[in-house]
Order: structure tokens, then C-alpha cells, then sequence
């Protein structure tokens, strides 16, 4: 392997590990905060490949698509909330598991009414449609330049609000402990709603900024969120650090292994996680 | 909260009565129903077998393994390689060479996952049975996306498979052979830690019991339970795929034991029936309109199951046990 094709692999290895962080943050600020195991996580990015799909057809625009998507998809699991993970937050992870599967079903089988069950491409918009040049027959998709962009814009967006904020310092203590959080006069329930509300608009946004690369099919959920759990198994559950570190390390394993070791590398993210399992059973990362 | 509920360890009477009289209609059922319904109570027996082992995971331990179809998957696999391409294999070792392959994966996997608790539980036994599906799924050699099929029924010197009459008993025979087993381990000394663990893992461990490796022996258990399941049904379907190992199938396999009731196995049998049945009638539901009701089967077991687990997450039994024993759930 050459440099440039190192280079590439390297950028392609960090592009998905960004994004499998964006899903892999929601997902576990879910868990750490509200203590809900969520199976159709894997459904909101879905979700947001259709909307992409769905809005950038009728608007004509990716970034139109995106921002309108985004703020439906914040809708949608705000209610969500509302209705149903409202009322299993005190429940065991028994009931949220089977919660969430049934989700699954309902959220595809909607999907298929809804969109079909097609395969579907999403247009790279024009402004990023170009290419790098590394060398004379290598280049590099500005497109993927851009995905990592929003993921780190997102992140330390994320970082900056949990940390910073005063909204952060609620989650904070809601996460810490939920009684005396309510007791000094947090308002929890409305702090979960947003909590929840930030997890699916992050799931579905990976979604949509992914479109143009992966593609939109059915049941494109269930991969990703069997590769945002090792994420979180790895990383450690309910810490959105040890969410990023492990999601470049998955990313960079899995995109060098398909390279290097193309017979084993479906199977070589889980050896990761046998591994890290055997070294640190409750992830890289302790809360 | 990470501890799962399990409810009427001691079957009342009345409920023992309903478990003899069902007994009785499945030993009668060939005789009464057509072949086609016969074949369909095997499918619901193997499943309930499978529901069995899980529920000595989820009920009676109290870990909630979201990866148990690996280890159906393994044993129907296994029966396809031993199986050659012109004739049956012999089910004498077949079977427990099978079992044995899925009670070896479950030792292995179960070092691994049974050190973890709660939601990590939940999630490492479902990465690691993904493992085990992408590798079946990725490699040609291991018959791929399409799977393989088994082209012979197992045999043996008295018992042929290939006789759907045979098959049939057989698959009773072996669905109370695994439900008197599993009562008997439940109040076993064994059992009795398993229970314990479930309701309280630190104070067994500080009674002195290694907990590690009585969690460890009842996964391993139940994997080859599982594997037993899994035996059966690819020779019953003469095939296997990787989807009898991907996470939809663990999670049916849950579904059945919350639907029935966790912890007694009476339970996961009828959890297993129920949800098959159920899955038969959203799949077969009628044209209204334009709309073909039975296309959208997905939507209705969605809605199905969301319902089930907000309004009886104690499932059948739950309810039952509710009618017959006032006094207990007035107590709760």
C-alpha cells in the first residue's frame, strides 16, 4: 500500500468512525442519561436517509433536505417520547428491548408503505460533487470530506452544549442522579424529552449526510445499530468520550481490514470487541 | 431494575391440569388434524424448545441474551455439513454432535458475555451473535447469504425423520424430555443458585458462590438446548440460512417467553404457540378495501407487541396467574 492509497484509506476509515460516533453519542446519551436501551436507533438513521431522499427530491436541495429533515426528525422524537419512552423510563431493559424491536417492525413496514422497497441514490450536491487530486490516478471525494466535517462540527457541538451550557449542566445532574436533580427544581421530564429529542435528530442526520455514499434501501438501520452497539461495548456505555474513541478505532479497523484482510474482515470489529471485553469488561472508558 | 421479573416458579394446579390436557391434544393432533396443520404444530414445538432454553437465561437467571439464535443457527448448520449430498445421516451422533458444536459456541462466547451484566449483557450477545451471522453470511464456503440445504432427513435405526408421523412424535418426545429436564434443573441445587443469581448476584457471590461459573454452565446449557431446536428445524425445513441466526430470530425466541411468561418453561411452550399462531393469522389477514391487510403482517405484530409489553409484560401466564392466584398478586 502506498502513501496516497494509505492516505484514503485513512480518510475513509475516519469518515465512517465519525459517523458511526454521531450514532453511536445518541444511542448512549439515551442509555447514560435516561436509562433506555434503544433497538430502533438503527430505524432513525433510516429515517433520515429517507428523508434525505424524500426531501431532497421534492426541494431540489441536499442542504434543504437536511435542515428540514432534521427539524421533522426532532418532531418525530419528541413525540415519540411523548407517547411511548415516556412511560418505560422506570421499566426493565427487558420491556425497552421488546419495546424497541416492535418499533423496529412498525418503522419499517410504515417505511415500505411510505417510500417502497426500492433502492434509491441520493444526489451529491454540486458545490461538493468534486474531487481532490492526491496523485496523478488518485483523488479523494470532497463529498467524505464533508461528512467528517459535519460530524465533528456536530460533535463539538455536542461537547460545547453537555459541558458548557447551562441545558448541559441539567442533563448533567438529571444523568447523576435523577431525584435530587428534580429536588433542586430541574425539570426532568422535560430535560429526557430533550435528551431523547438530541439522539434521534443526531441518528437521523448521520442518516442523511450518509445518503449519497450509502445509498437508500430497506433494513438499512439493523447493520449500523449492531456496529453502533460494539461502539458503545467498546467505548464503554453512557460515555460519549469512549462513544469516539472507539467508534475511529471500529472505523479505522474495519476499513483497513476490508483492505488488508478481506476474508476476515466482517468478523475482525468483533475480535476488537472480544478483545477490549477480555481487557476492560466495561469498556475503554468508565463512567 | 436490570434484574428481570419471573413470576410463578410453582405451576398452581390448574395450570398443571391445562399443561396434561395439552399434552393429550398434541399426542391426539395427528390423528385429528390434516398433515399440513400437523407440520405446523412441529414448527411451533421445535420454537418452543428453543423458547425453553432462552427462558433459563431470561426467566430463572435473569440475563437477557439478545444473541440466542446463533446457537439455533450453529446446530442447523452442522446438521447440513454432516448431512452428505445422497443420503441421511445418522441421527444417533448427528444430533449430539450438532448440540455439542452449539454448546462449545456457547462456552466460548458465554466467557466472554457472561462477565458483562444488564444492558451490556443485552448488547455484547447480540454483537457476538452477529459475529456468527456475518460469518456464515460472508462466506461462500459456509454457504453464504443463500445458506444450504439438507437434503436428507436425519435417521436412525427405529426413528426416521423422513416419516412425517415419526417426526412428529419424535419432536413431542423431545419437547417434554426438555421441559421435565428444565424443571427438575430449576429446583435442582443448581437451579436453586441460577434463581438466586437473578434475584441478587452480589449476595451469592458473597455467600461463596462462584457465580461466574454457575452463569457460565447455564449459558452453555442453554446453548445446547438452543442447538437441540435448531437440530430439528433444519431438518424439518430442509434448509438453513443465516436468518435462523440473525437478531430477529433472538429476538422472536424473547418474545415468545414474555408472551407466555418467564421462569416456569409452561410458559415459554405456550409463549411459543401463541406467538407462531399469531404470526400465521397477521400473515393470512384478509383484502379490506384495496389494502391486503396480510402483506402488511410486519405492521400488525409491531403494533402487536408494543401493546403486549405496555399493558402485560407478565405475559399469558402472568394473566392466568393472576385469575388463579389472587391472594399471590394482591401480596405484589
Amino acid at each position: 500500500m502506498d502513501l496516497a492509497n494509505f492516505l484514503i484509506q485513512l480518510l475513509n476509515g475516519v469518515q465512517y468512525g465519525l459517523l458511526l460516533f454521531m450514532l453511536a453519542a445518541g444511542l448512549t446519551l439515551i442509555f447514560g442519561i435516561m436509562g433506555v436501551v434503544n433497538l430502533a436507533h438503527g430505524s432513525f438513521y433510516m429515517l433520515g436517509a429517507y428523508l434525505a431522499y424524500w426531501l431532497a427530491g421534492l426541494s431540489g436541495s441536499l442542504t434543504v433536505a437536511i435542515l428540514g429533515g432534521a427539524a421533522l426528525s426532532v418532531v418525530f422524537g419528541l413525540a415519540l417520547e411523548r407517547l411511548l419512552f415516556r412511560h418505560f423510563y422506570q421499566r426493565d431493559h427487558l420491556d425497552q428491548v421488546l419495546l424497541t424491536f416492535g418499533l423496529i417492525y412498525i418503522f419499517e413496514e410504515l417505511r415500505s408503505i411510505l417510500w417502497g422497497d426500492d433502492v434509491h441514490g441520493v444526489k451529491i450536491p454540486e458545490l461538493l460533487g468534486a474531487s481532490i487530486q492526491l496523485t496523478e490516478n488518485l483523488s479523494y471525494p470532497v463529498y467524505r470530506l464533508f461528512i467528517s466535517g459535519c460530524c465533528i462540527a456536530l460533535a463539538v457541538g455536542l461537547y460545547l452544549l453537555i459541558s458548557k451550557t447551562r441545558l448541559g449542566m441539567k442533563i448533567r445532574a438529571g444523568a447523576f442522579n435523577r431525584e435530587m436533580a428534580e429536588a433542586l427544581g430541574v425539570n426532568i421530564k422535560l430535560i429526557y424529552a430533550v435528551v431523547f429529542g438530541l439522539g434521534v435528530a443526531l441518528a437521523s442526520v448521520a442518516g442523511m449526510v450518509a445518503a449519497p455514499v450509502s445509498s437508500v434501501y430497506p433494513n438499512m438501520g439493523s447493520q449500523v445499530l449492531i456496529m453502533c452497539f460494539v461502539v458503545v461495548v467498546i467505548g464503554g456505555i453512557g460515555s460519549v468520550r469512549g462513544a469516539l474513541i472507539a467508534a475511529l478505532l471500529v472505523g479505522l479497523v474495519d476499513t483497513f481490514g476490508k483492505v488488508l484482510l478481506p476474508s476476515v474482515a466482517g468478523m475482525l470489529v468483533y475480535m476488537l470487541m472480544a478483545a477490549v471485553l477480555l481487557w476492560k469488561p466495561e469498556g475503554l472508558v468508565k463512567q | 431494575m436490570s434484574s428481570p421479573r419471573s413470576n410463578l416458579e410453582t405451576l398452581p394446579r390448574g395450570l398443571q391440569a391445562v399443561l396434561v390436557l395439552g399434552l393429550l391434544v398434541l399426542a391426539a393432533f395427528p390423528f385429528v388434524g390434516s398433515e399440513y396443520y400437523a407440520g405446523m404444530v412441529v414448527h411451533m414445538m421445535i420454537l418452543g424448545i428453543l423458547a425453553m432454553s432462552l427462558d433459563l437465561l431470561l426467566g430463572v437467571t435473569g440475563m437477557v441474551s439478545l444473541g440466542h439464535a446463533a446457537f439455533f443457527g450453529l446446530a442447523g448448520y452442522t446438521l447440513a455439513f454432516l448431512t452428505p449430498a445422497d443420503t441421511p445421516v445418522n441421527l444417533w451422533w448427528s444430533l449430539p454432535a450438532a448440540m455439542g458444536v452449539s454448546a462449545l459456541a456457547a462456552l466460548v462466547i458465554g466467557f466472554f458475555v457472561v462477565r458483562t451484566r444488564g444492558i451490556y449483557f443485552i448488547m455484547v450477545t447480540m454483537a457476538f451473535a452477529q459475529m456468527v451471522f456475518y460469518l456464515y453470511h460472508d462466506n461462500k464456503v459456509l454457504g453464504g447469504s443463500d445458506g444450504i440445504y439438507v437434503n436428507f432427513k436425519p435417521n436412525a435405526v427405529v426413528i426416521d425423520l423422513e416419516n412425517k408421523l415419526v417426526f412428529y412424535y419424535f419432536t413431542l418426545a423431545v419437547l417434554v424430555v426438555v421441559y421435565v429436564f428444565l424443571r427438575r434443573l430449576l429446583w435442582s441445587p443448581f437451579g436453586r443458585v441460577l434463581a438466586g443469581i437473578r434475584v441478587n448476584e452480589h449476595r451469592m457471590r458473597a455467600m461463596g458462590y462462584g457465580t461466574f461459573g454457575y452463569k457460565l454452565a447455564a449459558f452453555t446449557i442453554a446453548g445446547a438446548l438452543a442447538g437441540l431446536a435448531g437440530y430439528l428445524f433444519a431438518a424439518k425445513t430442509g434448509s438453513v440460512n443465516p436468518e435462523l441466526m440473525g437478531f430477529q430470530m433472538s429476538a422472536h425466541a424473547i418474545m415468545m417467553v414474555i408472551l407466555g411468561g418467564m421462569g416456569n418453561f409452561a410458559g415459554a411452550i405456550a409463549g411459543a404457540f401463541a406467538f407462531e399462531y399469531l404470526l400465521l393469522v397477521f400473515k393470512d389477514l384478509p383484502t379490506v378495501g384495496g389494502v391486503n391487510l396480510g402483506k402488511h403482517w410486519q405492521l400488525w405484530m409491531g403494533l402487536f407487541i408494543v401493546l403486549l409489553v405496555t399493558f402485560a409484560p407478565r405475559g399469558l401466564l402472568g394473566l392466568v396467574g393472576k385469575f388463579t392466584n389472587r391472594k399471590e398478586a394482591a401480596l405484589e
